[in-house]
């Protein structure tokens, strides 16, 4: 149901990197969980609409005045390198 | 301990001491700021080094100076808020929660920081970068997930009251497998502005306390007013008031045969049918109802969590904030890599099962699906509350298990969500209260067992007096487990 491609795909997708150990782990873990969660394949939901927000809320409005931001060098304190104004990310040029 | 000790009262009897002048707010913060540090539980991720001095707490404030701890994956001003996880370690966001700074403003200060499962994925808090959690009744078992920091805090007596996060189960199953009471409110009531997210459509802030009053108290400063800041969130439609009923006189409970049968250790299921009897003495009506597709729930509930995870996640990539991995190439390589190194087993478990869910062609099979899914839990509620005032299970199939016993068996962990996941699909509000203790399969030490009460979307008033009748008459007595 899941293979090594397929898992490897994935992976690929959600930018995420796995060692061969992990890769192997997945194969087998993610079918398991997928078998049970096929479950929900027998159900018949034709005409059923879905849910994606359980609370009935439409067009939540606010005046768009400008408030105050956090300054610049408090959320570049949290950044693990930084260049100037910005964040700083490896450049195969550099 | 002595019957005089501030450790023996409720956080509404130390506030209103406090407000009464019998005690100080800064000696009790002291106290619990002591037992916090010296707590062999590994229940926090961050104590407080000293009592806030400014400003200086009002005696007179709604929550007295009642010292509060609070899940880690709250984000608090300066002081390390990392969601449990590797890869936000040592974070200290520039910003506080929305309700955190509500708390703090009604007179409950920041006492310490709690453990948690890896971006609350998780029901034994086994997934935490920083070390699993002891249950204070046994500490070689669980304290149940994902809160169970905050869980075992308030049960050991290490915090007077806490605050944790519920996606399908993470405050109310901790609450049952620790002996203390656990809320999950109506999604919307809380504001999520400040909570690192796992899955928007479903994560909601509740209490976990040491009885029923501490939990309308502390809610009663949670809800309100809407916050600008979170789009989904409400305004609450009336006040919370302290409970305060002692019968069930015309209360009507439907018990779903679908959550109370199969799957259930049958320590819990004694205690769950004594506690239907009490009700019942008590004068309730109790009577079965069919929530048809609660079977289903659980499968739903892990295409539909996973998927809005691995959406969420996504910003966790090494730029912005957190860890970043040292030897990356090119762009491509520091997300690929700091997220192998950041994420823990679970969440890359999670994250492959959403992307997976997510992808193109499984689309409709799965995301699409558990969506239809959620409608048909939402009617089936729906039709129950047309007949019944509060649907009632147990909260968690089991008692307490052994550290270790179920991390090789996702799924089998994915099991204890059973009984909690349906209300969390359906967004309505659902309590969590002691209900005795029972032994586990096999024979032991008898272990906290919980009682689940769930009602229609802005029940909460009408769900703690209930709760609070049954506490009353249930005398759960939890002071062996604080020491």
């Amino acid at each position: 149901m899941i293979d090594r491609e397929t898992v490897l795909h994935v992976a690929r997708l959600a930018r995420l990197e796995l060692s061969e150990e992990e890769v192997e782990q997945m194969v087998g873990e993610l079918g398991r969980v997928l078998e049970h969660i096929e479950t929900i394949a027998e159900l018949d939901l034709d005409g059923v609409a879905p849910t994606s927000h359980v609370v009935e809320v439409a067009n939540t409005l606010r005046p768009d005045e400008p408030e105050p931001c956090l300054p610049r060098e408090r959320v570049l304190e949290s950044a693990p390198a930084t260049l100037d104004d910005g964040f700083a990310v490896p450049s195969p040029q550099a | 301990m002595t019957t005089s000790s501030p450790l023996d009262l409720t956080a509404c009897q130390a506030a209103a001491a406090i407000k009464r002048g019998g005690l100080d707010a800064g000696d009790l913060f002291e106290l619990y700021r002591e037992r916090a540090t010296g707590d062999r539980l590994n229940a926090f991720t961050w104590v407080a080094e000293k009592a806030p001095k400014a400003p200086p707490q009002d005696p007179q404030a709604p929550l007295g100076g009642v010292p509060l701890a609070v899940k880690d994956l709250f984000c608090t001003e300066g002081v390390p808020s990392q969601s449990g996880s590797r890869i936000l370690e040592g974070y200290c966001p520039p910003y506080t929660a929305t309700v955190v700074e509500r708390l703090a403003a009604a007179g409950a200060p920041l006492l310490a920081k709690t453990n948690q499962d890896e971006f609350a994925m998780g029901s034994s808090t086994e997934n935490s970068a920083f070390g699993s959690t002891g249950n204070p009744w046994d500490r070689a078992r669980v304290p149940g997930g994902s809160s169970g920091g905050s869980a075992a805090a308030v049960a050991a007596g290490l915090a007077p009251w806490a605050l944790g996060t519920d996606t399908g189960g993470s405050i109310r199953q901790p609450a049952a497998l620790c002996g203390i009471v656990g809320l999950k409110p109506t999604y919307g009531a809380v504001s999520r502005y400040g909570m690192i997210a796992f899955a928007s459509s479903l994560d909601q802030a509740g209490p976990l306390t040491r009885d029923v009053s501490d939990a309308a108290l502390l809610l009663s400063h949670m809800v309100g007013e809407r916050d600008r800041r979170d789009a989904t969130s409400l305004d609450f439609p009336e006040p919370i008031v302290l409970p305060s009923r002692s019968d069930l006189n015309g209360v009507r409970f439907g018990v779903p045969a679908e959550l109370t049968g199969d799957g259930i250790e049958p320590g819990v299921l004694g205690a769950f049918q004594a506690t239907l009897e009490l009700a019942r003495q008590l004068g309730a009506s109790v009577e079965p109802c069919a929530l048809p597709h609660a079977p289903h729930a659980l499968a739903a509930y892990y295409v539909l969590a996973p998927a809005e995870a691995s959406s969420n996640l996504a910003r966790f990539d090494g730029v912005r904030y957190g860890y970043r991995a040292a030897d990356a190439a090119d762009l491509l390589e520091l997300y690929t890599h700091t997220r192998h190194d950041g994420f823990g087993a679970e969440v890359k478990r999670r994250v492959m099962l959403g992307t997976y869910a997510l992808s193109s062609g499984y689309y409709d099979a799965y995301y699409g699906r558990a969506q239809r899914v959620r409608t048909k839990i939402a009617e089936d509620f729906a039709a129950a509350f047309a007949q019944f005032d509060f649907v009632v299970m147990p909260t968690s199939p089991g008692v307490a298990f052994e550290l270790g016993a179920k991390v090789a068996d996702p799924y089998a962990m994915y099991l204890n969500d059973f009984c909690t996941v349906p209300a969390s699909l359906a967004g309505i509000p659902a309590i969590s209260i002691p209900n005795g203790l029972a032994s586990p399969p096999g024979g032991g030490t008898p272990l906290p067992v919980g009682f689940q009460l769930a009602g229609p979307a802005f029940s909460e008033n009408r769900l703690l007096d209930v709760a609070f009748a049954l506490e009353q008459a249930l005398g759960f007595d939890g002071s062996a487990a604080r020491r």
